[in-house]
């Protein structure tokens, strides 16, 4: 029986949150097709993935294998995948991932479904939701091709507890596949950014009300309150006016963002910004114009200043957690 | 150097989608259409590199249905030199659009072929990719910026937790984002010019599709919030309200 895939990816040798997200998701495809689930992990330190339903955990090496060199990571899954004939391979989503699963697909010859939301096997095969036209629309999509290649969207699949009785494989990967002419030769740190705003449990985003870059303290503080889950999101206009990088715009020309829990201070909620975030589990705005369209979306609503509700708002999260 | 830039027409950011009566479409009546925004920062790139360069032309290539020449001819009055259409009907199969596009790049000696971080209908996020194994060249995603040397492109990426550089060696693929690239806007003189330029239509070769769309629907509505309260006041209630009813602190 062709087994199931899951690859998890590793950052800075921790174990990405995603890919035990990944490895249920796998669970759940392999306990319908039942089989079993093998996850392929890109670094080190995988042996939790057991308890998210990996049968099998095999540690993928080679000399090309260097944090980065994706052309080399892509040509190591697609011979891995090639040789052990799996019916489904599930990715997560994240912005390494979406580099790297279109790039094993096509040395596949394959195709991929991106950012999947949800994932059902019927008697025809691998049936999966995912959200079209910036959430707009809801599309299900059967993929015809063997292996099925999915890459599921963080934050939205529960990492859901299924232990096994791992075995344990370092396999030495074959690289030849890559492509050549592709080298990484620098990395510049974006102050205070740990986590990446598509991957946080908890965003803080802040917008236009705000008046300004200097007023960013303000959001800052409460994403700090939030402890390390947490990461800062923006509106687009204040990426446009600069006071933010665009690498925390959330929206339809920034980031897709599901975390479980959104806060929106001082942004309006246009249709782009919503189409960024409306599919976060709880979401709360604090917005001094009660008409503000984002109290459309919002579970819960502070109408009022920014600048007395965000500092009390900190405040008592701290009190929550630390008293 | 000559440059190439894939290119989608898609609806408009603002437009509402209505679900075609099979559910399996979207009705294209009332819809405005356009440039995806993230190839108008290609198209951008590709213009700002061949003017740096003072040669090589920018060609536009676009696989999509007869409409399509008008996305195209917006982009010839930005300054783009010349545009090819394949005209065909591209689905949600990345896959399938990918070996379109490659069918029409195989001999082609564009130096650079760029491509958008994403189309934002479909949002797969793959095409770019997939065309660069296909041709069997390097490929750089995320891209911010591009800077052309000795036949190497430098590439920053817009990355996890910051910017990442990297080198490719020309022929090569990169998808671009926001970055160094404000897209401009065209002027009278660009429209006119445009009609002129060549615009080559020839029919998308057939490819077998690996994705079949079943149906589409709209998202579940988000249940009815509520407004806590007015002003700091209102702190401790939505502290209570997170922690106890929605169970997220
Ligand atoms: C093609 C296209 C793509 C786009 N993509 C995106 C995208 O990806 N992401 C995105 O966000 N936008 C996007 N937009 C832009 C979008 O349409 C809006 O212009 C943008 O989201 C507005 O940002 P904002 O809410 O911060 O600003 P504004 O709309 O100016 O809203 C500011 C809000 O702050 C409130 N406010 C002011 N002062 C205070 C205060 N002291 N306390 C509390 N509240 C206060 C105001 O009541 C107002 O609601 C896109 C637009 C287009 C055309
Ligand atoms: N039908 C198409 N014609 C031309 N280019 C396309 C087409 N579809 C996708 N692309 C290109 O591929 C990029 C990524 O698209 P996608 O993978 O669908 O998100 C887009 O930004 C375009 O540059």
């Amino acid at each position: 029986m062709a087994d199931v895939l899951a690859v998890a990816e590793s950052k800075h040798g921790v174990l990405a949150g995603v890919s035990r997200e990944a490895v249920a998701v796998a669970r759940r495809i392999a306990d319908e097709l039942g089989c079993q689930v093998e996850a392929a992990v890109t670094g080190a330190s995988a042996d939790e993935l057991a308890l998210y339903g990996a049968e099998r955990i095999v540690r993928l090496v080679g000399d090309d294998l260097r944090p980065g060199q994706v052309d080399a990571w892509a040509a190591a899954l697609a011979s891995r995948i090639r040789a052990g004939g799996y019916a489904a391979v599930v990715i997560a989503a994240t912005a390494a991932g979406k580099d790297l699963a279109p790039r094993v697909a096509a040395k596949l010859g394959t195709s991929l479904l991106t950012d999947v939301t949800d994932v059902t096997v019927d008697a025809g095969g691998i049936l999966v939701t995912r959200p079209v036209f910036a959430g707009k629309a809801l599309a299900q999509v059967r993929a015809m091709a063997v292996p099925a290649l999915l890459s599921v969207r963080p934050n939205v699949f529960s990492a859901a507890e299924s232990p096994r009785d791992a075995t344990r494989e370092t396999a030495v990967a074959d690289t030849s596949d890559r492509s050549r002419g592709y080298r990484v030769v620098g990395f510049e740190a974006s102050s205070g950014a740990s986590i990446d705003v598509s991957e946080a449990t908890i965003v803080v985003s802040g917008g236009r009300g705000l008046k300004g870059p200097e007023n960013w303290h303000l959001v800052e503080d409460l994403r700090d309150a939030l402890g390390e889950s947490a990461a800062l999101g923006a509106s687009r206009a204040v990426v446009d006016a600069g006071w933010r990088p665009h690498s925390e715009q959330v929206g339809q020309t920034g980031k897709t963002v599901t975390p479980k829990l959104y806060f929106a201070v001082a942004i309006s909620g246009a249709i782009q910004h919503l189409a960024g975030m409306r599919t976060s589990g709880v979401i709360v705005a604090v917005n001094r114009d009660a008409d503000a369209p984002i109290f459309g979306v919002a579970d819960y609503g502070i109408v009022g200043d920014a600048f007395e509700v965000v500092p009390r708002l900190a405040e008592a999260i701290r009190e929550l957690y630390e008293g | 150097m000559n440059i190439t830039v894939c290119v989608k027409r898609v609806p408009d950011t603002e437009t509402r989608i209505r679900i075609t009566d099979d559910g399996k479409d979207i009705s294209g009546d009332g819809v405005k259409y356009v440039l995806s925004p993230y190839d108008e920062f290609a198209v951008e790139a590709a213009l700002q590199l061949a003017e740096q360069a003072g040669a090589g032309e920018v060609t536009l290539l676009s696989y999509g249905d007869a409409a399509t020449t008008e996305s195209l001819r917006a982009g010839l009055a930005l300054g783009a030199h010349g545009a090819v259409l394949l005209t065909g009907n591209p689905s949600m199969d990345g896959w399938a659009t990918a070996r379109v596009l490659a069918s029409a790049l195989k001999d082609s000696e564009a130096g650079l072929v760029l491509f958008g971080i994403k189309a934002v209908d479909d949002d797969q996020q793959q095409v770019g990719p997939m065309v660069a194994e296909l041709l069997k060249r390097p490929c750089a995603t995320s891209v911010t910026a591009i800077d052309i040397a000795d036949g190497v492109a430098t590439c920053r990426r817009s990355v996890e937790g910051g910017q990442e550089v990297v080198e490719i060696d020309l022929p090569a693929v990169a998808t671009v984002t926001k970055g160094r690239y404000e897209p401009r806007y065209a002027s009278l003189r660009g429209i006119m010019m445009a009609k002129r330029k060549p615009l080559t239509e020839k029919a998308a070769p057939v490819v077998e599709a690996g994705l079949s769309v079943e149906a589409l629907c709209y998202p579940p509505q988000r249940p009815e919030g509520r407004i806590v309260g007015e002003g700091p006041e209102a702190v401790p209630a939505l502290v209570r309200l997170l922690r106890e009813e929605a169970r997220v602190l």
